[in-house]
């Protein structure tokens, strides 16, 4: 590994990826990305080591935000759009919890688009992975932003006519500390990318490409068009821009660390009583 | 106002005007500081023109031997640095052939609010006083003049000048010599009226705005966490928690948006850290889908929401009472959440606190409803009541058995468990769900779940702080938030002996309580619905909840005004003497 930053990780305890799988049966439809995912997950998770009750899984809404209840960990389900923000409140009101975020493409970069940018540039320690089938899945079907223009469906026949949004260009602009990209068909290296994701300090976000089987049939096509990325992670996002600037969307890999500290709340040099406050009043 | 031509008079409205950058915030700040020092009671309020910075401005200060309930509609003194665009504050500043009128500036043209009033005028040149003196600021000789003419003590007008210096940056040996010039120049000017001294042995007065009292109110409840964004007139809430959780273990995040700062404030108070937002009208409505996760997940949470001028951006600085619909119908599906208001400044602080016991002990959001009179203006009143109310959240620290969070519990209160607990672990949903929080569409999990998330609150004791009722009169008057200052004040006039008129000012607006609000209302014969706003919000909320029939009435008037007083005790002395 080319990263001085990342402690080595020491096991506490000895877990298996399924001392992170609750009891509860995914609704997900049989083949969808999302399976493998909550499976990368649950190996990342045994690979860190981690307490099931220390780490928080906090999500959206869509096919895809349905994983908290599927894992063992403490969980957050909440509204459309808003996994980030919620994140950011249990992440700085308790530091010590390991806080992942899952999301979808309409959920991340549509109706909760403007968090993604504030939580890069805020850098709180968290981890953002999004399961990016480029649809609306639990709608049925609707185009969302990483949709290509000429896709077909209900909402704008013939296509959107719309470019793509670029999650990986954005996040690197917004200032997030770590950028990768994934595939949901290779669960252990997306266990591989969200075991450094989380270990990384500070904002880290995670693109996994996760195939919607019954509005995207075609997707089934993803396993054979991804490829491990032809370069090196960096340090520059001078290069890492270069390097996206020849990026097809299906080359896999951490693209980019950044050595900025994540951001943590100040706190005053000395501590007071809520009651010496009253002194402030007092005629 | 009681204003006569002779004789003492208990209490004396003040207002300062003047053109950007001269000072008139600054004059009353002090003026209301120092005459708080020697024993009054008062308040000021602010007013600006829409300029972001450096607009003509007014301070409306009003002095008192007693604590003072509402605004004046007259005005004794009006006196201005200048008179540039004083016209804007018109209908602000009623003047009457009692007031009296000081021009710091001479050989101007005087508005026709000011001629028209038959105001005695006085022609006192600060300005061309202060040529001899450089850097003399004619706000500080305004201050000395006023002060002179309450009759405030030199010496505590000095002292609180001096306090200042640092913070304004001004020189102390011309600001001293400024305010003697003013203090001179009061001899120029008579006065028909003279302020009653203060009570010798006044108990502990509080300088304090409602934003700062809701603000203290929190960190006393043990907020510890709260991310909001920026909006009038609510930020001087975040603005004065900021500095002071970091000195308390806490922390004050500027979210993106209200979308953020309500979400963020879910997340801490999930982890267990009691947390608040503050906003004002369009915050709360980009709030309302969040504040119905936080009622289905049973997340603790205060949202302060300081009311101005509606619908849209709608008159930013100014208060009305029209936020009341959306904080209480403004949630989709059954969403039962607590809303409670503050009935006065000072009140601020111990409605806030109550708001954050009950959402932590009742496990749901709670919307303290304040508006921007109660929040923006400083008030020097009694000490704030302080709280005895020890309400926790039921949080689970060992799980022994399988955890239920969503367990069907008499109270309807489930324990929940914090992030770190081992063996806690459930996930927070806003899907409906069963009794472990499992997604369920099932009938009978919608059915417990809605019922339960009902009588938690509905069954809770909420005791006599619901509302503040005095009087027991067969006529009653209804009245909620600010508009209770006004109210108590006319009520007081009309019937000093509290045998005619029963005064509700109601505090916890929701869940609503009809048995308890019946037998308040008991042999009520008439009832009066005193509020500001011009759809009759809470009127229609009152008919809605309770049983008020053809026996009520509504005094409803939006803002930018404050409700008439005089109004209202004309139509009170017309229903106590028929
Ligand atoms: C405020 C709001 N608007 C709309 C919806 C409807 N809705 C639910 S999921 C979804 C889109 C989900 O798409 P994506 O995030 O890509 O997740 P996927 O289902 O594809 O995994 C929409 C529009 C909603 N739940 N809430
Ligand atoms: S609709 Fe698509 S995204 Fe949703 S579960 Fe089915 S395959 Fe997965
Ligand atoms: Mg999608």
């Amino acid at each position: 590994m080319n990263n001085i930053l990342v402690p080595p990780t020491i096991p506490v305890n000895t877990f298996i990826p399924k001392d992170y799988k609750s009891s509860i049966k995914p609704v997900w439809c049989p083949g969808c990305g999302d399976h493998t995912v909550l499976m990368g997950f649950t190996k990342a998770m045994a690979k860190l080591g981690l307490n099931p009750e220390d780490a928080v899984v906090v999500s959206g809404i869509g096919c895809s935000s349905r994983i908290p209840a599927y894992t063992k960990c403490y969980g957050f389900h909440g509204v459309h759009g808003r996994s980030l923000p919620i994140a950011a409140g249990i992440k700085l009101a308790h530091p010590e919890l390991s806080v992942l975020v899952f999301s979808g493409d309409g959920d991340g970069y549509s109706i909760g688009g403007n968090h993604f940018l504030h939580a890069c540039r805020r850098n709180i320690n968290l981890t953002y992975v999004v399961m990016d089938n480029q649809v609306y899945g639990m709608t049925k079907g609707q185009p969302s932003p990483t949709t290509e223009p000429d896709w077909d469906n209900g909402m704008a026949p013939g296509g959107t006519n719309l470019r793509p949004f670029q999650p990986l260009v954005i996040a690197l602009a917004a200032g997030a500390n770590f950028i990768a990209r994934g595939f949901s068909g290779d669960s252990n290296g997306t266990a591989d990318l969200i075991a450094e994701a989380v270990t990384h300090p500070g904002f880290s976000f995670v693109e996994i490409l996760s195939p919607c089987v019954t509005f995207r049939p075609e997707q089934r096509a993803w396993k054979d068009m991804v490829r491990s990325a032809p370069v090196k992670t960096t340090f520059d996002r001078g290069q890492a821009a270069r390097h996206l600037a020849t990026d097809d969307g299906f080359y896999t890999g951490v693209l980019f660390r950044d050595t900025r500290p994540a951001f943590e709340p100040p706190k005053a040099k000395t501590q007071v009583e809520v009651s010496d406050f009253n002194q402030e009043f007092i005629v | 106002m009681t204003s006569s031509q002779s004789g003492k008079i208990k209490r004396i409205a003040i207002a300062v005007v003047g053109s950007g950058g001269s000072g008139v915030m600054t004059v009353g700040d002090l003026l209301l500081r120092s005459a708080a020092k020697a024993g009054w009671y008062g308040m000021m309020r602010r007013s600006s023109g829409p300029q972001i910075r450096g607009g003509e401005a007014a301070a409306y200060v009003e002095l008192s031997t007693s604590p003072l309930e509402s605004p004046c509609e007259y005005f004794n003194i009006l006196l201005a640095l200048d008179w540039k665009n004083v016209e804007r504050f018109a209908s602000e500043i009623a003047l009457d052939k009692d007031s009296v009128v000081i021009s710091g500036e001479a050989g101007v043209e005087f508005p026709e609010m000011v001629t028209d009033s038959g105001a005695k005028i006085w022609d006192v040149d600060l300005k061309a006083m202060l040529k001899k003196l450089k850097g003399g600021r004619t706000n500080i000789a305004a201050l000395g003049l006023l002060g002179k003419l309450i009759g405030c003590p030199a010496n505590i007008v000095r002292n609180t000048l001096e306090n200042k210096f640092s913070a304004k940056a001004l020189d102390p040996e011309v600001s001293f010599a400024a305010l003697e010039l003013g203090v001179q120049a009061a001899s120029q000017v008579e006065l028909i009226m003279e302020l009653a001294p203060p009570a010798a042995d006044a108990e502990e007065r509080w300088a304090i705005t409602g934003n700062q009292a809701a603000g203290l109110g929190a960190l006393r409840a043990g907020v510890r966490f709260v991310a909001a964004y920026p909006i009038t007139p609510a930020t001087e809430i975040l603005e004065w928690m900021s500095p002071r959780l970091r000195k308390v273990g806490g922390f004050l995040l500027q979210a993106e948006d209200e979308l953020a700062s309500i979400n963020m404030s879910i997340g801490a108070s999930y982890s267990g850290v009691p947390a608040l937002t503050a906003t004002s009208g369009p915050g709360l409505a980009l709030m309302s889908e969040s504040l119905g996760l936080a009622v289905a997940a049973e997340i603790p949470l205060v949202v302060v929401n300081v009311m101005r001028g509606g619908p849209s951006t709608g008159i930013p600085t100014k208060s009305e009472q029209t936020d009341l619909n959306l904080a209480v119908h403004g949630l989709h599906g059954d969403a039962p959440h607590l809303v409670l208001a503050p009935h006065s400044i000072p009140d601020c602080l111990w409605t806030t606190q109550w708001a954050v016991n009950l959402a932590e002990k009742l496990q749901t959001p709670a919307i303290v409803l304040s508006d921007q009179s109660l929040g923006q203006t400083l008030a020097v009143t009694k000490r704030p009541r302080d709280s005895t109310i020890k309400a926790e959240r039921e949080v689970l620290k060992k799980v022994t058995e399988k955890y239920k969070r969503y367990a069907l519990t008499d109270s309807g209160v489930s324990p929940m468990t914090l992030p770190g607990t081992p063996d806690g672990q459930y996930t927070a949903d806003g899907l409906e769900h069963t009794p472990e929080g499992t997604p369920s569409s099932m009938v009978e999990d919608h059915d417990a779940q809605l019922e339960k998330r009902d009588r938690k609150l509905r069954n809770f004791d909420y005791g006599d702080d619901w509302a503040e009722i005095t009087g027991d009169g067969k006529i009653a008057v209804i009245t909620w938030g600010s508009t209770g200052g006004t109210v108590r004040e006319a009520v007081s006039q009309i019937d000093p002996e509290g045998n005619k008129i029963r005064l509700m000012v109601i505090r916890l607006l929701s869940p609503a309580q009809p048995d308890i609000f019946k037998k308040a209302l008991e042999n009520a014969e008439r009832v009066l619905v005193v509020e500001q706003s011009y759809g009759a919000q809470f009127y229609r909320y009152l008919r809605g909840y309770f049983e008020l029939d053809e026996r009520a009435e509504s005094f409803s008037k939006p803002g930018p005004l404050p409700i008439s007083s005089t109004m209202l005790r004309d139509k009170l002395q017309e229903w106590t003497t028929v």
